[in-house]
């Protein structure tokens, strides 16, 4: 049942991605509008197969690769509806919706049994500490997609080569702003996600609580680019080009932590 | 003697980059071009055109090769080179001259098609070439009937009504940069007609204050009266970067006001906030390097001409119209050009003139007996310069358009002064 939702969701998923391509093609309005109802109702599909993921398993379904990684497309997903809601992006859609699919189509190839808990899951702060850390990816997730997005714009300004994306994207100040956004919001979560996995990690490991492990080096490394970026942003007000490469960069160790995520200590897929 | 020729020589944005162009403007005004031209023999009648979107000069000669030679020595041998001005420049003569006279008028070949800007800017310097003298009949008569053309095009098809001017591309890309341009503030630097339409524009929009800086005070007060701005002087250009966001310049200087050195260490001081620089004067005021600082964006007119392009195809279909009515006039220009009355006369005048030299020359030589060769050559030639010399005034006289005498008067007071119709009281 389950995995018949998460099929429909991803059909769903690609049948928006493919209207919005053609909107960001043609730049009919009405093809924007059908790829919205699309891509709200592949979100709304998803969730309810979490929901039933959920009730089968017993527990927050975020133990294996398919898993996590799904629960990763569909906070993108409804991450980007949030933001949708406050502001207009013009075709941000179009490059979230690639995203998702991206990562469902990776979440489809991953084996989608559900496991059972390991030994140190069992506690409540699992559950709390990687759904924050997975949702504040999904906001730096499409904070990187704002950054490749005003790179691409910057790029078209400042040569004066006015090609095919100059009309297609949005203005440079609404790219910043949608960085500042996810930034914020992603960062916030992600402290929070850092600092309930300390507490889990005394819960489980007592006193020996620091791990050389990769996956808690890579986050920690990726916690400080985020941190230096914000930092910069609000004192120094750096803006732009600069802080679109940071985003840039710091979401690749974030993709870099992800892998370690599967492979470390926690090993979830183990 | 055949009519002369109508010759047109130019440069436009289409045929040279703004570097060659802003050295072949005529910086220093039309008053000394326009006299430099006037001292040129092979010339009857010129015409300068120079804005920072083309320089024309429209003449009637009778030997255009050599006389195209002339002008351009005389006009840029000190800026350009001989090769660069030949590798640019386009020439049109008569019919194709007109044509292309009316489409400059008529905005159809400007970088923003449409723009009403050139009209007046022709007007301008035809004022000159009248006051000076240096337009005659032909002239006359072909540029105002290339105003009547223009004004002919904007009330028939609807070319002016998509793009008016320059800053129509500048707010776009404004957008594209600041999102909308509300609450941004704009400093205007040079007052002239160019910053006021950009202003105008930019006002539209609901920028938040408008700055000018000026050379002369006084007419930076006037300008900024007009959208509640302020006014600053020229000195204080560097210290305001830090405040304002959208830059357009469009001084007469002939150097660079504001450098990359200028405008680098403002950036940390604006908290990296985005900064948009037009420069739509030539010679450039804006150094290009400018635009190489981060969340900084230069524009010169060459570039604002990209963004123009874009938006060209909507109105392509007016242009299509507008050039039907440019070549109608054009062929009812060339039909008066052919039936130009004076020119029977200026014949007749002419054969007149060269009968009595040779009947004298024909006595004269009799008489001298033996002259070599080349001694008789230099005898005709004197004969037929003298000739031609004293003929030189009554010819302009009938070709130039008198504010009091009518042509026909004037064909008539020549023809009795000459004796051309031979009515027999003082024959001699």
């Amino acid at each position: 049942m389950s995995y018949l939702l998460f099929q429909v969701s991803f059909v769903a998923y690609i049948l928006a991605m493919t209207v919005y391509l053609v909107f960001f093609f043609t730049q009919k309005k009405y093809v924007r509008g059908l790829a919205r109802k699309l891509f709200f109702a592949a979100a709304l599909l998803h969730t309810a197969n979490i929901i039933s993921r959920l009730v089968a398993a017993g527990h927050t379904p975020i133990t294996s690769v398919h898993e996590v990684i799904s629960f990763f497309a569909w906070s993108i997903a409804w991450c980007y509806l949030s933001f949708r809601w406050r502001y207009t992006v013009k075709n941000f859609g179009t490059f979230s919706s690639i995203l998702v699919v991206l990562l469902m189509l990776v979440s489809a190839l991953a084996p989608h049994a559900i496991l059972p808990l390991s030994q140190t899951q069992h506690s409540w702060l699992f559950p709390v500490h990687a759904s924050l850390a997975i949702v504040a990816d999904a906001f730096l997730a499409l904070a990187c997609i704002g950054g490749l997005m005003y790179l691409l714009q910057e790029r078209e300004l400042k040569q004066k080569r006015f090609g095919f994306f100059y009309s297609r994207l949005p203005s440079l100040e609404s790219l910043d702003k949608l960085n500042q956004h996810c930034l914020s919001i992603g960062f916030t979560l992600m402290t929070l996600g850092m600092f309930t996995g300390y507490i889990w990690a005394r819960q489980i490991w007592g006193g020996r609580n620091w791990h050389w492990d990769p996956k808690i080096v890579w986050a920690m490394i990726t916690w400080f680019l985020y941190a230096a970026l914000m930092h910069q942003r609000f004192t120094m007000g750096w803006r732009g080009r600069r802080a679109a490469i940071v985003t840039i960069v710091a979401f690749v160790a974030v993709l870099l932590t992800l892998v370690f995520l599967f492979k470390g200590v926690h090993g979830h897929g183990a | 003697m055949a009519r002369d020729t109508i010759v047109l020589l130019g440069v436009n944005h289409k045929t040279t980059p703004l570097a060659v162009r802003e050295k072949m403007a005529l910086a220093s005004g039309y008053d000394q071009p326009l006299a430099d031209l006037r001292r040129l023999d092979c010339l009857d009648e010129c015409f300068l055109l120079s804005t920072c979107n083309r320089v024309e000069v429209l003449f009637t000669c009778n030997d255009p090769d050599s006389a195209r030679r002339q002008v351009l020595d005389m006009l840029f041998a000190g800026s350009v080179s001989r090769e660069e001005v030949a590798g640019c420049i386009y020439q049109h003569r008569d019919e194709e001259a007109v044509r292309h006279l009316f489409l400059v008028a008529s905005s159809l070949d400007s970088m923003i098609v449409g723009e009403s800007q050139i009209l007046g800017q022709l007007k301008e310097a035809y004022r000159f070439a009248s006051e000076k003298k240096t337009s005659g009949m032909v002239l006359n008569k072909l540029l105002h009937k290339s105003f009547s053309v223009a004004k002919r095009v904007r009330t028939e098809t609807k070319i002016g009504a998509s793009a008016v001017s320059i800053s129509y591309a500048a707010v776009e890309l404004g957008k594209k940069i600041f999102g909308d341009l509300k609450e941004k503030r704009v400093m205007l630097v040079g007052a002239g007609e160019m910053a006021e339409l950009a202003a105008e524009h930019l006002v539209g929009q609901g920028v938040a204050e408008v700055i000018v800086a000026n050379r002369t005070f006084e007419r930076a007060v006037k300008l900024a009266g007009c959208y509640h701005g302020r006014a600053i002087g020229l000195e204080e250009l560097v210290e305001q970067l830090q405040d304002v966001d959208i830059i357009v310049s469009s001084t007469g200087a002939p150097d660079l006001i504001l450098t990359r050195e200028d405008v680098a260490p403002v950036m940390p001081k604006r908290r990296y906030q985005p900064l948009f620089f037009i420069d739509i004067a030539v010679p450039r005021d804006l150094d290009p390097a400018i635009n190489e600082i981060d969340n900084v964006y230069l524009y010169d007119i060459d570039d604002l001409n990209n963004v123009v392009e874009m938006n060209k195809s909507e109105r392509d279909k007016e242009a299509v119209k507008a050039s039907r009515i440019v070549e109608e006039e054009t062929l009812k220009f060339c039909g008066w050009l052919e039936n130009m009355e004076v020119t029977p006369t200026i014949i007749e005048m002419r054969s007149m003139a060269d009968q009595i030299c040779r009947d004298e020359l024909g006595r004269t030589l009799g008489r001298l007996g033996s002259l070599t060769d080349k001694e008789k050559k230099t005898l005709e030639k004197m004969a037929s310069s003298i000739c031609s010399k004293m003929l030189h005034h009554p010819i302009r006289y009938l070709k130039t358009d008198h504010p009091c005498v009518d042509q026909q008067k004037r064909v008539e007071v020549v023809r009795t002064l000459f004796n051309l119709d031979r009515d027999g009281s003082d024959g001699s």
